[in-house]
């Protein structure tokens, strides 16, 4: 293994960004790709689908055998609004293998007593996600109903490229959202990523199943998602 | 205020320990699981370390062939030469140090550097 690709790699991954290394186990040669980079032929093709499946495998490609690790962050969850749909979200995205975490600075809400053991914050969005924690492994939902608490973090999630931004409340309150963001400079190539009303449309009609509905739109967006538009991105501020 | 922690993912954490050895001076080896068939008790991805002195860490199986890969690891580190190490129940000689679980596994060894 080179000692600049072990460096490379773990430096991707101390800043959760996902690689893959490739090894050529013929010759040992091996090099670093990180997602969203172009690689071409049939061996780019098995990188972008490790990247979507995140898993390691063996390609044997133009009589050679590669062996793809594929490095992929942890995906995660964050959730504003210690709501009723929290409370089911929580455990269903645990068992979908999510970290969750929740925000929600309204301290009534946001008790251990609901929640249990798990990352729950009863702060300001703006107080915790300061820190530019949200990045493209991450999914937001905003399920407080409330712009107070709501808007701040769906713009971060939408600038800081989050793979899921997902917005509770009707129609209605989506466009008058829309036109709120507007106001804050968001364009509408970014506004139209939100997904609202949040969930896929399965007629949930009680929490629990909105829940369900939010988690399986959360899963799509994972397994879909298209990294191009971020290389796009990326060779434009580059 | 709790901050939101970044996660990464557990199976690699050997590579950073290679990273801290090789910076150290050290002659580091890494073992990765690149094949498995069966029931095989850690993914293909998992990483073992090993260093010239036989310090080792992380796993490649539930501790069965550890012993085999960081043998081979000495003369990985020894020639350069990157070795592809097949273990099974089907492999009379790997029997011996064989995988109890009855999977296969294949592994693959190499210097860093």
């Amino acid at each position: 293994m080179d000692p600049y690709c072990l460096k490379r790699l773990n430096e991707a991954r101390r800043t959760r960004k996902a690689a893959v290394l490739v090894t050529d186990l013929g010759d040992g040669r091996d090099r670093v790709v990180f997602e969203g980079e172009a690689v071409t032929g049939t061996l780019g093709e098995a990188i972008d689908k490790a990247f979507k499946s995140g898993k390691s495998g063996i390609h044997h490609i133009d009589g050679r055998e590669y062996f793809l690790n594929v490095h992929v962050p942890a995906t995660r969850i964050v959730v504003i609004g210690a709501v009723h749909i929290s409370q089911a979200l929580v455990p269903i995205a645990k068992i979908a293998g999510f970290d969750i975490e929740v925000i929600d600075p309204r301290t009534a809400f946001a008790s251990e007593d609901r929640f249990g053991d798990i990352k729950l914050v009863a702060d300001w969005p703006e107080e915790v996600l300061q820190r530019g924690d949200l990045d493209p492994y991450t999914a937001l939902c905003a399920v407080t109903h409330d712009p107070k608490i709501d808007d701040y973090p769906i713009a971060e999630a939408l600038k800081a490229d989050c793979f899921y931004v997902g917005a509770l409340g009707s129609r209605k309150t989506h466009g008058k959202r829309l036109e709120r963001l507007r106001a804050k400079g968001l364009a509408d190539a970014q506004l139209d990523r939100i997904h609202a009303p949040i969930g896929l449309d399965i007629g949930a009609a009680n929490p629990q199943e909105i829940a369900v509905a939010v988690l399986a739109e959360i899963i799509s967006s994972l397994r879909k998602r298209d990294f191009s538009k971020l290389r796009s991105k990326d060779a434009a501020t580059a | 205020m709790t901050a939101i922690e970044t996660n990464i993912g557990s199976l690699s954490a050997e590579l950073d320990i290679a990273e801290a050895w090789m910076k150290e001076g050290r002659e580091v080896a890494v073992a990765t699981v690149v094949e498995t068939w069966g029931s095989a008790p850690r993914p293909v991805g998992s990483h073992l370390v090993i260093d010239d002195q036989g310090n080792f860490e992380g796993s490649v199986s539930g501790g069965c062939v550890e012993g085999a890969v960081i043998s081979e690891a000495g003369d990985v580190l020894e020639t350069g030469e990157p070795k592809l190490l097949e273990f099974g129940v089907a492999d009379e000689t790997a029997w011996e140090v064989g995988l109890s679980c009855g999977g296969k596994i294949r592994v693959y060894v190499e210097r860093v550097g």
